[in-house]
């Protein structure tokens, strides 16, 4: 018996113990509390007492997007932050890095998301995804394709899809912030 | 349950004349480098024998050497607990199991298997999942082994047991001995030593595709299988879950990514490829189970019977060229979410207000607190942002801590300032 018991069995049963918040829990309580957003994105809790899933909106200031309203769904799981949180677009929107299902192409909700990173780190990142699409990892192809060819259409794609009308043949939620 | 222990084919005492001659060579006597506090003998064999109660985490590959070891080594008094079944392709390394036990539970055939061929050993399984127990059933053993293929159990388990160490209680420090067949074994002594949580950033991390590279440009036959779990399912599926232990499911999957491997020429996917790349599995090696699982047994001995000193802490091997290995101390992170981070115990009078513990956190000079956020293991009590649950929790502000927290309750606080977070016990005066 290494010395770090007694010998004697100690016959009180310890005390009653509460539930212990979990080591995910906590970490998704500092990082909420300390996101530092800018004024173009703001997060929601359908129930404010679940802090493991929630949405964000994006309303970007400048840029092709500008105007439109963008909202994300977050999952955190308990395994949160060895793995990454469950982030997808709830509108059909017209962009190269997001597809029709609202998955999102950002490295770092996938391949290159380590625990260091947070969802401060998360939501820079999906904002930048408006600022400056990327047609080099595509996702919606028809449209990363338009933005490397032909910019002045593909502008012209993205007010339209913004605005709720349709891309070739493709009809788009409207997104136009209220 | 009575066991009837048989020998050549007759019954006999459980303990015939020789049985533990290898082991009674070790603690008959102290060798020139036991600790001084060993006492050899017949009080140390007493313990080991029928004392210790020890649990086993898992009945797999690690699980199944190491319940066989332990048996062998004379611990009597086993538990076990699996939530699996046994599968077919288990019993190439899984030995306690035969193809009649397919779709059985691990746990309890393990445990029949053992006692069935170890006269007088007690194995009790448990079929489930290790959150379905709680602190009282932990408190009961002596020490912990964990042979998983899951890191979200291990932080749970982990996280348990350091929550579990009471400072009045020396008996609610339970050493956890934790093997992996990747080839590390490690022993954490809850609060005392490193734990896994400490170095869960030593872990690789999963692998993962960029999900454009398997929208567009597959060449793998992994991208093809993510493809079909990651974005086909969902499409196809809606909001039903995907649940990787239901053979239809991984069917469906193997079916659709091996028409999509097809469509793009690439070979190699087949129905096994396709669940090992959904449910992460990660080939295990039958000899380094045996070496690893005899590694942790071993710990479990030296640490039951102070025979020897024990690891400290890290043991890792590596097979792929000859036998190496190496052994370091993982260092305890100060700011570790678990084992970390300061606990306090607070006597506040039962009239204090949510804002005035606030106020009296910014002020207490020793831990200076900026900005804390106050939380509860079931529920928030005042976070500072964002603005919607500031808003939210605003109300609790001119709430008295009491009835919020009940006496002995437990508050969370992070706050930018803090490494991780700070523990705070609440007693009333």
């Amino acid at each position: 018996m290494i010395k770090i018991w007694s010998m004697k069995k100690n016959e009180d049963a310890a005390a009653k113990k509460k539930p212990k918040t979990s080591a995910a829990q906590i970490r998704v309580q500092k990082d909420l509390t300390e996101l530092d957003l800018p004024a173009t994105m703001k997060t929601h809790f359908s129930d404010p007492a679940d802090l493991l899933n929630f949405s964000l909106t994006i309303t970007p200031d400048e840029g092709m997007y500008r105007g439109g309203a963008f909202v994300f769904s977050f999952a955190i799981n308990a395994n949160y932050p060895h793995e990454p949180p469950k982030v997808k677009c709830t509108q059909k929107i017209y962009h190269p890095n997001v597809d029709l299902e609202g998955n999102v192409c950002l490295n770092i909700l996938r391949e290159d998301w380590k625990p260091v990173l947070n969802l401060n780190s998360i939501m820079v990142g999906l904002q930048y995804l408006f600022l400056e699409p990327n047609a080099d990892d595509p996702l919606n192809k028809e449209a990363a394709m338009e933005m490397s060819k032909n910019r002045d259409v593909f502008l012209q794609h993205v007010k339209q899809s913004m605005r709720g009308g349709s891309v070739k043949g493709i009809q788009y939620d409207s997104v136009i912030a209220r | 349950m009575s066991v009837q222990p048989h020998f050549n084919g007759s019954a006999v005492p459980h303990d015939w004349a020789g049985r533990y001659y290898h082991i009674d060579q070790i603690l008959n006597a102290p060798g020139p480098r036991t600790d001084p506090a060993f006492l050899a003998g017949d009080e140390v064999k007493d313990f080991l024998r029928n004392q210790v109660k020890i649990l086993v985490i898992g009945a797999g590959g690690l699980g199944c050497e190491i319940l066989a070891n332990l048996a062998l080594t004379g611990f009597k008094d086993i538990h076990v607990i699996d939530m699996d079944t046994i599968d077919i392709s288990n019993l190439n390394r899984q030995f306690l199991f035969r193809q009649k036990d397919v779709g059985k539970s691990k746990a309890t055939i393990a445990a029949e298997f053992i006692m069935k061929r170890v006269p007088g050993v007690k194995v009790t399984p448990y079929h489930g999942k290790i959150q379905d127990k709680d602190d009282d059933y932990y408190m009961q053993f002596n020490i912990i082994i964990c042979g998983l293929d899951s890191v979200e159990a291990r932080r749970w388990i982990n996280a348990t047991l350091v929550n579990l160490v009471d400072p009045e209680n020396p008996e609610s420090l339970k050493p956890l001995i934790d093997g992996g067949f990747k080839g590390q074994a490690r022993v954490i002594l809850p609060t005392i030593t490193s734990c896994y949580e400490c170095s869960l950033d030593m872990l690789n991390k999963p692998t993962a595709f960029p999900i454009c590279t398997i929208a567009n440009t597959p060449r793998l036959p992994e991208h093809c299988i993510e493809w079909a779990s990651v974005l086909e399912w969902p499409r196809i599926h809606g909001d039903k879950k995907l649940d990787t232990d239901d053979p239809e499911h991984i069917t469906w999957l193997y079916k659709a990514a091996a028409a999509r491997a097809h469509e793009f020429n690439i070979e190699g996917v087949n129905w096994s490829l396709t669940q090992g790349v959904v449910k992460n599995i990660i080939p295990a090696i039958a000899s380094t189970n045996a070496i690893i699982a005899a590694s942790c047994c071993n710990e479990a001995f030296k640490i039951a019977t102070s025979s020897a000193a024990y690891l400290n802490n890290y043991f890792m091997l590596i097979g792929t060229d000859g036998v190496y290995s190496y052994t370091f101390e993982h260092e305890k992170r100060d700011d570790c979410p678990v084992c970390g981070g300061e606990a306090l115990d607070l006597s506040i009078s039962s009239n204090t207000t949510v804002e005035q513990l606030i106020e009296m956190l910014v002020e207490k000079q020793d831990i200076q607190i900026k900005k804390p956020s106050l939380s509860t293991p079931t529920k928030q009590i005042y976070l500072q942002a964002p603005p919607q649950l500031e808003e939210a929790t605003r109300p609790n502000l001119s709430k008295k801590i009491l009835e919020l927290v009940p006496a002995g309750g437990e508050i969370t606080v992070t706050a930018s300032t803090l490494p991780f977070s700070l523990s705070l016990r609440i007693n009333y005066t």
